[in-house]
């Protein structure tokens, strides 16, 4: 008979007590992992920003176009390394509710500045030469059942007009943070459009894409950049695409404030329901433990006995609330909106954060009943009704 | 005959609220070994308070108290703790098992305190379980057994370690006849043929014939045989 063994006797000891603060403990570790992972994959544009890439953009807002001339311009600067530009395309796939980002891009340099996205040569080469092909992600592809060769319709609205491509490239995601839900065609494609339909929207791009050799000098090359076209008709705003993305992600910086607010409430609820069931334990036991003071056992064999039995709770509720939370994350990821979220996985750290915190919520539980234990004198113990 | 307990000039109270409750003043005696004492007297008269300090799970505010030696008024709280699983053995009137442990598992308890390897606490336990005669309810847990027999395991436990000394805190208290001769049967049989001193605490006057000496308590001073 060890001593483990009267830990997991006792932490059976009512059995329906503890399987209802495990079950709790489960939940509310599965709600804390639902909203970490809620919160990484709204900022996951952000944590997937390489430091050597700079966004040019027009200054006074995002959505007005920059003139494709300033590309020439750019790549002059020293540092520059390559630039390319896109434009956000909109428009509608089957139907309102399929979303994913499609981004007119200039086939011949994109993929030379992300290489997070994995395309193979033969399927680029094809891509480079074939003015209405397109490249989509991996998981979209997946999604629409899409192979190469099928076409993809689009509904224009930015760009009205009904728009065929033909898929001659699926790109791959190099690591897990990478977006893998879009699609990229020929910013070429578009614009020769727009000179029949609309000249006057033609030569446009969206925002520059600029390479630069040294990471260091991100700032400079910005100030470089925006100096360029001061007092022009478009001035522009380079910034690195960390902070680009973070002004996106800022705009639901309160909900997300909240909701890391909220999960860490969460590891507070679970903390008073293990609390709640080591007091009543400990309460009841108090005979027990000034038994276990008479024949001998110290004050470090009964902390050893209540912070086990409390560690044993809140680690098998840890434990099972982490197995759910993979199932249900995928669930919660198939009911909302296709391409909400590009990229949603439990990360390392949502799962090393609930670990701990099952960790911690066992030994903070414990306190209070290790502190009644060892303060009860024996004699009292002994004249406890339980 | 050598004493094996020596009480000197003890004296105890107790507060409730704001007021000093005396419960033992001034006791001396001496007890010696292989002795089977019984401590009788009124409720209040301090006799399971003496108990409890010759077992050392209280301390006296005067006097000090000896077993085999030591004075365990000097002992630290960690060494008296020690003190108590090799010298005293405890029996107690609501037997005090551990609900989720099997009579083997209780009895086997105070001896994961020693050094002894599992084999060796496998042979106390049933030697100690053949003593009280139920070396066939080893697996049993304490809901599946008697009150006589809970009391049974409760002296096993007790004897296992082979303590210098048995205190009984009323151990036929919350029995029916039959058990308590039985139990009453077997403290008799451990003081004669194995040679334990024991103290034992009791309202019961047919319990008390059983000890060889028996002494009376009243407002916390011995009454005068």
């Amino acid at each position: 008979m060890k001593v483990f063994k009267l830990i997991f006797k006792n932490a059976l000891r009512h059995k329906l007590r503890t399987v209802l603060t495990v079950v709790g403990i489960a939940i509310a570790v599965m709600a804390f992992g639902l909203l970490r992972t809620v919160v990484t994959a709204w900022s996951s544009g952000v944590e997937a920003s390489a430091a050597n890439r700079l966004i040019t953009r027009q200054a006074i807002s995002f959505i007005f176009p920059l003139p494709y001339s300033y590309r020439d311009q750019i790549a002059k600067i020293p540092g520059v390394d390559k630039v390319t530009y896109a434009n956000w395309f909109g428009g509608t796939y089957i139907d309102k509710n399929q979303f994913f980002a499609r981004l007119a891009v200039d086939a011949e340099t994109n993929f030379d500045l992300y290489p997070e996205f994995l395309v193979p040569a033969d399927q680029l080469t094809t891509f480079k030469r074939e003015r209405n092909s397109c490249i989509v992600g991996s998981d979209l592809a997946q999604r629409y059942k899409l192979k190469i060769g099928d076409e993809m319709q689009m509904d224009g609205d930015i760009y009205p007009g009904t728009w065929n491509f033909v898929v001659r490239g699926i790109y791959k995601p190099r690591d897990k943070s990478t977006d893998a839900t879009q699609m990229f065609f020929h910013w070429q494609y578009v614009d020769e459009r727009m000179k029949q339909d609309t000249p006057g929207r033609a030569g446009n791009v969206g925002w520059y894409v600029i390479r630069i050799s040294d990471p260091a000098r991100a700032g400079i090359i910005s100030e470089q950049v925006d100096a360029l076209f001061k007092n022009s008709r478009a001035e522009t705003k380079t910034e690195t695409e960390r902070a680009f993305q973070q002004g996106f992600v800022a705009s639901a910086g309160a909900i997300i404030t909240a909701m890391n607010f909220i999960s860490f409430v969460i590891i507070g609820i679970i903390l008073l329901v293990v609390g709640n069931t080591m007091i009543m334990s400990a309460r009841e036991r108090t005979r027990e433990y000034a038994v276990l003071k008479t024949l001998g056992f110290s004050a470090g064999h009964l902390v050893g006995l209540i912070l086990g039995e409390s560690l044993f709770i809140s680690l098998l509720g840890g434990g099972l609330g982490l197995l759910v939370t993979y199932p249900f994350i995928a669930g919660f990821a198939a009911v909302v909106p296709k391409g909400f979220f590009p990229v949603f996985n439990i990360e390392p750290i949502t799962v090393i954060l609930a670990g701990s915190s099952a960790i911690l919520v066992g030994l903070l539980a414990s306190l209070f009943p290790i502190q009644r234990a060892l303060g009860t004198k024996i004699v009292d113990g002994l004249r406890h009704i339980g | 005959m050598d004493s094996i307990i020596q009480v000197q000039a003890v004296s105890k109270s107790y507060w409730r609220d704001s007021f000093e409750i005396p419960v033992l003043n001034n006791v001396s005696f001496e007890i010696p070994a292989g002795e089977y004492l019984a401590l009788m007297g009124p409720s209040g008269s301090g006799k399971t308070t003496l108990l409890n300090l010759i077992a050392g799970i209280d301390r006296p505010d005067k006097g000090q108290i000896s077993v085999a030696g030591t004075n365990i008024g000097s002992l630290s709280e960690s060494q008296l703790a020690k003190w108590r699983s090799t010298h005293v053995g405890f029996i107690f009137q609501f037997y005090n098992l551990i609900p989720v442990l099997t009579a083997y598992e209780n009895v086997e308890l105070p001896l994961l305190l020693t050094s002894l390897s599992k084999k060796e606490r496998r042979q106390h336990v049933e030697a100690a379980l053949t003593v009280v005669g139920l070396q066939d309810r080893m697996q049993h847990y304490p809901k599946q057994l008697s009150g006589g027999q809970e009391q049974r395991v409760a002296i096993a436990r007790a004897i296992a370690t082979d303590p210098t000394i048995l205190v009984a805190d009323e151990p036929t208290g919350d029995l029916d006849k039959n058990s308590a001769d039985e139990i009453l049967k077997l403290l008799e049989r451990l003081n004669t043929e194995f040679h334990k001193t024991i103290v034992m605490v009791t309202h019961d006057p047919r319990a008390a014939e059983k000890a060889r000496v028996v002494r009376h308590l009243d407002k916390g001073e011995f009454k005068r045989s």
